[in-house]
């Protein structure tokens, strides 16, 4: 039941923020193909009467109360960053705009 | 520079059909999702904690304060409260979304379906229907460096500060808003503006447009209009102005966009569906991100969170403690102060109702509260470029009034007074102590000076005493000058003519 | 005198401990040692914490022999898996896009662990973020396994595995999201237990699959296991999904162990077809124990269990697609700038191509995949329906028996490399042991003996419903007891001995 496209693996590396090579591209089109050929059969028995589960274990309303805690320093929320300017992360120029 | 239509042409030949979207950030202590500090100023990434670092292993657990906020605000909406309502990840990558993924309730919001009774400045009432209000987190902030303008395009790098990062908000989305017609843009600063009353009344937010806690996005699409007795045209495309900071903006922002699209439309073009960026300097939009078929953000149930199950018990708790509803409250506060439409009217543009009801809780009459917020600090405010309510306190304009209301001052000293009392020089009546601006009330000084002044001039004297009353002026003037302005004129005037009979010929 | 120390189990070293036979420093150091001599061939280890280690145990004996109240646990050395945070220790999750990033805090678990005075040795080994079944998806190479170093250890939790089975730690802690306590327990001889979805906190365990995920102990024995768990157990505030639940003692259920009147449901649909033939002999072998021990063996049905491994390949790389989202390059890890340079987004496409291993890039655009617009109703939507369906099979069968029982997994240890290029089949390896993951039931994996055909281990899982953690230790301690009393040993007392001279020899025929 699922053809999956090489252009469709394209866009959802494009979502996923992943600089996909021809190669793996190639190769996981064919991949994703035979698993998605697998896993579709949940389709078969997932009718409309059944509810969907999200969490295991039911549970509700869990909430914490509005009492500060302890937070990281700057130095600390720094110290695993790839670059930062001694106070804030630093990134290379972003296209597009603030969503 | 686009091509403008002429507004009331561009009303005759189309509809302008509205949508807004606003978001406000709560005044919890904590934030949405963590029990970091909300509290965005100060040094960059310190009131952090894992969770609004998104570090790996962090988990989020929900703000019961900021739950019970959002039903609050809900139920002030007029909306139902959800029996349940569930969080859900919007994933899409983005430097200031540490998780790249936001937390959001997407399709189950925790109310739903109200409406917002909103006046306009013509005094017509408008209801605007209110599709949901949901809770989510705001995400980090961004600083762009290099490039000419500061702006995002051309900047060489970026810094990202995550103290804003998991601030708690609602987001208020309208039904589609049909009838506005050529109000549109009134509307627009209308609503937000009471949406901001509500949310002050509630306490749950500090709803400083200029410091972001509340943000409008304002969706708005043109619709031709077609002759009567043929069928209405579709909605036209519609764009979504974002960085709208003041109410005034909100009002502008609506104007520029009916103009823009009309001309674009009458030119037999066609609207591109994107977001576009409101400039406050130029007063105009820009385009910016087109919305696409490519905008997929994956929504599926935060596997983190639980369901959130308000229990009637507490919905009706917070229902009961709502306050007056904007609307209601202000036809109350109308007749309780016997103000005209067009004095409440002004009162409310001016956006000081609060400021004049504890003025008046302080003991002010309602008129000269009114009179002085709205006249002599709302123009100090203006020439300044800030906010009335930064420059003095109701209570300091009580205590002003006040001293009117026992003759300690007249309208002109207290002016002088109010201008001390801005410059901070302390309490009406420190001002009044330390400038020496108290009316002259002692009769024997005043007597003294009138004395003298009848004296030196017989001339005037005699035309009083031959009941030519109005050649007092002269004298009066005269007193008050001796006086350095700080003499109550009608009782200078009393004291003429009383002492025009008592002086000896 | 050292070596035996590591043969200990952790109840027989805390015993020596308390009493000051021994001193934690010298317990610790045994294993470091042990570490030393045998990791170059097993390769558990990501990272051996010795300064830190001794350090700690120095300190709980001077805690100690100051005559502070200790936990009975307390200089005991355990290893962790590298899923979980560790201040101070680097944490990668087996990952290259985490290479060399020290957290700036601790895991619940690990806040937990440091209170009661156990020593942490090490982080261990395991495919790149949990995603795999033989701990040959890890960035860093993969675990052997003690019994045959040809041979996988499980996973993704095979380092924790293989360092218990190779006596380098006597527990460990480990994570399960399909199965990564339960089969490598399987593989190597060892005991590991998943317990009960919101038993144990998640607080600070590298999420693969929120709603899967789980931390649990991994030992020699069913009491050493019981013991971890004692101490790991329990409400966290800082995990929602933690159940408030107040636990009772798992070392008390070990000790009072009785199977007496117990009834225990075979599983039907997890047993024949696909299932090695030695792996059902010793199953069967200790159905026979049980029985013989007053417990009432029934048989039970689970039929969307057929669906199981399909709806876990949806929901599983769903929640990881949008777990790992934020290894962005931003934050922590690793950055690579493409060449010529680049926007930020294609900083992150580059530093996600090459941070991330081709499993974990498959999951990723999988779970894409099916969360995507138009796709999301009739694939994680359905596989969320198939858990419903799965969970009301458990409900229905645990009406009829008290525990359920299987095979852990379909086969015994296969060769390193056999099954790399075929991800279906790695998957279908998970059959017996993702359905109580997608119900959220506890499961434990006991050794049941050697396969005859290979003589490599074989386990046997347990299941019983929510909660009800305490039957397992319970059930698993008795079928033990009866093994060891039948064999006359300890499972694990069988395994080669990985001298360093045999080591050699292994090595230049390893991969």
């Amino acid at each position: 039941m699922s053809e999956i496209t090489q252009e469709q693996v394209t866009h959802l590396a494009n979502l996923a923020r992943i600089a996909l090579t021809p190669e793996e591209i190639v190769s996981l089109t064919s991949e994703l193909g035979s698993i998605m050929d697998h896993v579709a059969t949940v389709t078969e028995v997932a009718t409309p009467d059944v509810p969907a589960t999200s969490h295991p274990i039911p549970l509700q309303n869990v909430f914490r109360d509005d009492v500060v805690g302890q937070t990281l320093t700057a130095e600390e929320a720094l110290a695993g960053a790839p670059d930062h300017d001694g106070s804030r992360f630093r990134v290379t120029a972003i296209l597009g705009e603030e969503q | 520079m686009a091509k403008l239509m002429d507004y009331d042409r561009a009303l005759e030949l189309f509809e302008p059909v509205l949508g807004f979207e606003v978001h406000i950030e709560l005044s919890t202590k904590t934030k949405m999702f963590s029990d970091a500090p909300n509290y965005f100023g100060g040094e960059p990434n310190t009131n952090i904690t894992p969770v609004d670092l998104g570090l790996p292993g962090s988990l989020p657990v929900v703000n019961g304060q900021a739950v019970r906020y959002a039903i609050s605000l809900g139920l002030a909406l007029g909306c139902s409260i959800a029996p349940t309502s569930r969080f859900a990840r919007k994933n899409y990558f983005y430097p200031d979304l540490a998780k790249n993924y936001q937390i959001s309730q997407s399709d189950e919001p925790i109310a739903f379906a109200g409406s917002v009774e909103v006046e306009l400045p013509n005094g017509r009432m408008f209801t605007v229907p209110i599709e949901r209000a949901h809770m989510e987190e705001d995400a980090g902030k961004l600083t762009h460096v290099g490039g000419a303008t500061g702006r995002i395009q051309g900047a060489e790098y970026s810094l990202v500060d995550y103290n804003r990062a998991g601030v708690p908000l609602v987001e208020i989305v309208t039904d589609i808003i049909y009838g506005a017609e050529a109000d549109a843009p009134e509307l627009a600063k209308a609503y937000v503006s009471t949406i901001r009353d509500i949310v002050v009344g509630l306490g749950i937010s500090e709803a400083r447009m200029e410091r972001g806690n509340l943000r409008c996005d304002a969706n708005i699409s043109l619709r031709r209009r077609t002759p009567e007795g043929e069928p209405p045209a579709p909605l036209g495309t519609r764009t979504e102005t974002k960085n709208v900071n003041s109410l005034r903006s909100v009002e502008r922002a609506i104007r520029y966009e009916i103009q823009r699209q009309a001309a674009i439309l009458d030119d037999g073009g066609t609207i591109t569906q994107e977001t576009r960026h409101w400039h406050e300097d130029t007063g105009q939009t820009s385009a910016g991100r087109p919305k696409s078929d490519a905008d997929d953000y994956r929504y599926f149930p935060e596997p983190d969170l639980l369901p959130v199950v308000p229990s009637a018990e507490l919905i009706e708790e917070l229902r009961a403690a709502l306050p007056e509803a904007p609307a209601i409250r202000r036809r109350r506060l109308k007749a309780e102060w016997n103000f005209t439409d067009l004095e409440f009217q002004d009162l409310t543009n001016s956006g000081l109702v609060n400021e004049v009801i504890e003025t008046v809780a302080a003991g002010a009459a309602p008129a000269a509260a009114r009179k002085w917020w709205t006249g002599e600090i709302a123009r100090t405010a203006n020439a300044q470029g800030v906010d009335a309510t930064t420059l003095v306190t109701p209570l300091q304009v009580a205590q002003l009034v006040a001293l009117v209301d026992a003759g300690t001052l007249t309208d002109r000293l207290a002016r002088q007074v109010l201008e001390g009392v801005i410059a901070g020089e302390g309490t009406p009546q420190q001002v009044v102590d330390a400038r020496g601006l108290a009316v002259v009330s002692d009769d024997g000084a005043l007597i003294a000076a009138i004395d003298e002044a009848l004296q030196s001039q017989p001339d005037v004297l005699a035309k009083i005493r031959d009941g030519k009353v109005q050649a007092a002026g002269a004298v009066i003037g005269a007193v008050m000058k001796a006086m350095k302005g700080q003499a109550d004129a009608a009782r200078v005037r009393e004291l003429v003519l009383e002492r025009a009979t008592a002086l000896p010929e | 005198m050292t070596t035996d120390l590591t043969r200990l189990t952790a109840d027989a070293l805390a015993t020596k401990l308390s009493s000051g036979e021994v001193s934690s420093v010298e317990a610790t150091q045994a294993h470091l040692d042990r570490i030393a001599a045998v990791d170059g061939a097993v390769h558990a280890f990501l990272h051996v914490a010795s300064d830190s280690a001794l350090a700690e145990a120095a300190d709980i004996d001077r805690r100690r022999a100051a005559g502070e109240e200790m936990h009975p646990l307390a200089g005991v050395p355990i290893a962790i898996k590298d899923v979980i945070v560790t201040k101070g220790m680097p944490t990668t999750s087996g990952s290259k896009i985490l290479e060399g990033w020290v957290p700036p805090y601790d895991a619940t678990v690990m806040t937990k662990l440091r209170a009661a005075g156990l020593v942490s040795i090490g982080k261990t080994n395991m495919d790149e973020f949990a995603m795999g079944s033989s701990t040959e998806h890890s960035a860093y190479g993969p675990t052997h396994n003690p019994w045959d170093l040809e041979r996988i250890p499980g996973g993704s939790g095979g380092g924790s595995a293989a360092a218990v089975a190779a006596f380098e730690a006597p527990f460990a802690l480990g994570s399960d999201t399909g199965g990564s306590i339960r089969q490598p327990a399987h593989v190597t001889g060892t005991v590991g237990l998943k317990p009960t979805y919101g038993g144990v906190s998640r607080y600070g365990a590298i999420a693969l699959a929120s709603s899967l995920d789980q931390i649990g102990p991994v030992s020699r024995t069913v009491l050493d296991s019981a013991l971890l768990h004692d101490v790991i157990g329990g409400h966290d505030p800082r995990d929602s999904t933690s159940l408030t639940d107040a636990w009772p003692s798992f070392a008390e259920a070990v000790r009072n162990a009785d199977v007496a009147g117990l009834r225990i449901g075979v599983i039907k649909e997890l047993q024949g077809d696909g299932f090695q033939p030695g792996v059902m002999e010793r199953f069967r072998e200790a159905l026979a124990l049980l029985e013989g021990a007053g417990a009432i063996i029934t048989e039970v049905e689970l039929p969307s269990v057929e669906h199981a491994i399909a709806a876990y390949y949806l929901i599983m790389p769903a929640e990881a697609s949008s777990n790992l989202a934020k290894f962005d390059s931003v934050r922590f890890g690793l950055r690579v700038n493409p060449k010529g340079g680049g926007t930020v987004e294609d900083v992150m496409s580059a530093t996600r191509e090459q941070g991330f291993g081709a499993e974990a890039k498959r999951r990723i655009i999988l779970g894409t995949y099916a969360l995507s617009a138009g796709y999301y109703d009739a694939y994680y939507g359905s596989a969320q329906k198939v858990r419903t369906l799965v969970q009301r099979d458990f409900a229905a069968a645990f009406a009829n028996a008290d525990v359920l029982v299987s095979p852990t997994a379909p086969t015994t240890a296969f060769k390193l490399g056999e099954k790399t290029g075929d991800p279906l089949s790695m998957y279908l390896n998970d059959i017996a042991t993702i359905p109580a993951n997608l119900a959220g039931i506890p499961g434990i994996s006991v050794p049941a003996g050697l396969a005859a055909e290979d003589g490599l281990p074989v386990g046997i899982q347990f299941l019983a419903p929510a909660r009800e953690d305490a039957r397992l230790y319970g059930v698993a301690a008795a079928l033990e007891a009866l093994l060891e009393q039948k064999w006359g040993h300890t499972l694990l007392s069988q395994a080669p001995d990985l001298s360093p001279s045999e080591m050699n020899a292994t090595d230049e025929g390893a991969v």
